[in-house]
């Protein structure tokens, strides 16, 4: 593929930076809204000598990928939101034992099957997880097709350097947007994998890949060390955007495609002399609480926006509460089906900002 | 004048402690595949798959590179492993209830592709490692803590027969049951996982060894009692013998 501007999907796009990253182990399953991602691969894999197996389950796909990763290899599946359900104990045992490989979730809208519309219901599934024992998963969300592809980078890196799962967190409308974007040259230096992956012992004791420690203590030390990779993580990979948070009074905090639209009505609202920022956190976990803490010791408010019920909104109160700030937070969201417009989200800025900055009447958030 | 008539393989680890129970066949069936290993030379070109139940502490015998895999995903785990470095000899160790129960989609799949692995399955018609509960294997009336009156056919079904699926299959290259009852049975299994063996790294498919084996503790029998079982009522039911043999075809 051309290292110039075109015309590219979103789930493409992921599909050609797994391989632009060196990906060279894919499994997978079909669902909508992802299952491009798949297609692409089955065909380029295999022409470049590398592994496509169209596994009979999610739970097989993620297993695989977790045989894959012992061998140091980088590997890759994608799935969305009740395939993703699927995958929680595979992930629980990748993050136990230490292996590299990276989650593509593009989210639809649940619970159940719920339907293809774009959502941000898997939040908690991505962030919190779904799978037994003291773990994270790595989460980086894309706003554009041209995150799509940097973040694909990115998790690949991340995952491969501290040896942990990563996810990138897209949803339906990212996954299906076409728009112009770069897929450029894989940035990151190579990480060495050799002294811990399995390649046969060959002239060295065996080595043994597993998420299972009888001894007590030993158990604990893990669990400690992993999260102390978390911190790692947090301190040296963290990646934000803040759009005109400098001397706000509200700002508006939204992750992934819905942070574009509210980008939009900030915009909006600055053209209109309302002091409004978006502080959009685009790793989501380990979860930014610092710089959330930051921004609501200077504003009066926190909106914050998402595509669900109300899930972010969680990680944002309890940043804000651990540096004792009492500012309010608002919430402005709505499960899978219908879009948000720029007006929609203006409109609740607007009432929220008088609400609140400028004191006058009552919003009407839900 | 001494002289060494019998030695650990090198595909056994020095300093190995048995966790199996006494009298189980499991100790004769890892010492087996480590000595196949051993001769066709493949221990340093070998990553093995460590299942859950008995077979979980596989790491503790096996001198090769091992990864544990979920409950049931060791075909999955092992399909990984093999596509990434086709070079590799890989293998995986499981029960029953892992490979015939939970992991019976695994199971079937890996070996539809024909992946060119190898899986060896412990068949002790029950789950040992919890404490004796029914599986996939268990016979009709046999005694557990889950089926205490016996197994009923009309309440909780039959018996899967794993190797007669498995030949049926048509990514499988060798599909052999064998049993360890006696120093024949030994030797003749021994073959068998051999085959099982070659079958993948003649990469002509899937090579599969069900072994029927002891469960002393939670069958509440003697060594020699359970031995008497595998030769009676278990053979009865799951036949013994060479269902598939591609290996032999091929040469």
């Amino acid at each position: 593929m051309k290292k110039e501007r075109q015309l590219l999907k979103g789930n493409y796009a992921i599909a050609q930076a797994a391989i632009e990253a060196g990906c060279q182990s894919y499994f997978g399953y079909p669902i909508t809204p992802q299952s491009e991602i798949g297609e692409y691969l089955s065909t380029k894999m295999p022409e470049l000598g590398r592994a496509y197996v169209a596994a009979e389950s999610e739970v097989a796909a993620i297993n695989m990928v977790l045989g894959a990763g012992s061998t140091g290899v980088k590997a890759m599946t994608s799935s969305s939101s009740c395939a993703v359900a699927l995958m929680q104990e595979g992930l629980s045992f990748i993050a136990g034992d230490e292996i590299p490989c990276v989650l593509v979730s593009v989210m639809r809208g649940g619970p159940g099957l719920g339907y293809i519309y774009p959502s941000q219901g898997d939040y908690y599934q991505a962030t919190k997880g779904g799978g037994n024992g003291d773990y994270k998963i790595v989460t980086y969300a894309p706003a554009s097709v041209q995150e799509c592809v940097d973040l694909t980078y990115k998790c690949f890196y991340v995952s491969q350097k501290y040896r942990t799962p990563v996810c990138l967190l897209a949803d339906g409308m990212i996954g299906q947007t076409m728009e112009p974007a770069v897929i450029g040259e894989y940035p990151y230096e190579e990480i060495d994998q050799s002294d811990w992956a399995l390649d046969g012992a060959k002239g060295r004791k065996p080595r043994f890949i597993a998420s299972i420690e009888r001894e007590q203590e030993a158990l604990r030390k893990r669990v400690v060390k992993i999260f102390e990779k978390y911190n790692k993580i947090l301190e040296n990979e963290n990646i934000f955007e803040k759009y005109e948070t400098e001397g706000a009074k509200l700002v508006i905090t939204a992750f992934g495609s819905i942070a574009r639209i509210a980008k939009a009505a900030v915009k909006l609202a600055r053209k209109n002399g309302l002091k409004v920022g978006l502080f959009r956190p685009i790793m989501l976990n380990p979860f930014p609480e610092k710089l959330v803490a930051e921004i609501a010791q200077k504003v009066d408010c926190i909106l914050d926006i998402e595509l669900n019920c109300g899930q972010m909104l969680q990680d944002i109160k309890a940043s804000i509460s651990n540096c004792a700030s009492t500012i309010p937070v608002k919430f402005y969201g709505r499960p899978a089906g219908v879009m948000m417009t720029v007006e929609e989200i203006y409109k609740q800025i607007e009432n929220v900002y008088k609400e609140i900055v400028e004191k006058k009447y009552g919003t009407a958030c839900i | 004048m001494e002289q060494l008539v019998y030695k650990k393989p090198d595909s056994i680890k020095d300093d190995f402690k048995i966790s199996f129970c006494p009298g189980c066949d499991h100790g004769t069936a890892v010492k087996l595949v480590a000595e196949v290993l051993d001769e066709l030379g493949v221990r340093e070109n070998t990553i093995g798959i460590a299942s859950v139940g008995c077979s979980v502490f596989s790491y503790d015998f096996f001198n090769v590179d091992i990864v544990e895999a979920p409950h049931g995903r060791s075909m999955a785990a092992a399909t990984g492993v093999k596509r990434s470095k086709p070079d590799k000899v890989v293998f995986t160790y499981q029960g029953d209830g892992d490979l015939a129960s939970i992991g019976l989609a695994e199971t079937i799949h890996a070996m539809t592709r024909g992946e060119k692995v190898t899986a060896i399955c412990i068949n002790n018609t029950t789950y040992g490692m919890t404490g004796g509960q029914a599986g996939p294997t268990t016979l009709i009336g046999q005694v557990t803590t889950t089926t205490t009156s016996g197994r009923k056919a009309e309440l909780s079904g039959y018996p899967l027969k794993i190797s007669e699926i498995l030949k049926e299959v048509d990514g499988t290259a060798y599909v052999a049951r064998v049993t360890l009852d006696s120093p024949a049975a030994i030797m003749n299994a021994k073959k068998c996982i051999k085959k099982a063996f070659e079958a993948q790294i003649k990469g002509l498919g899937t090579g599969f060894v069900e072994i029927l084996s002891t469960c002393p503790t939670n069958w509440k029998m003697t060594p020699q009692e359970a031995h008497a079982r595998v030769r009676g009522e278990m053979s009865e039911v799951f036949k013994p013998g060479v269902y598939k043999d591609k290996v032999s075809e091929a040469l």
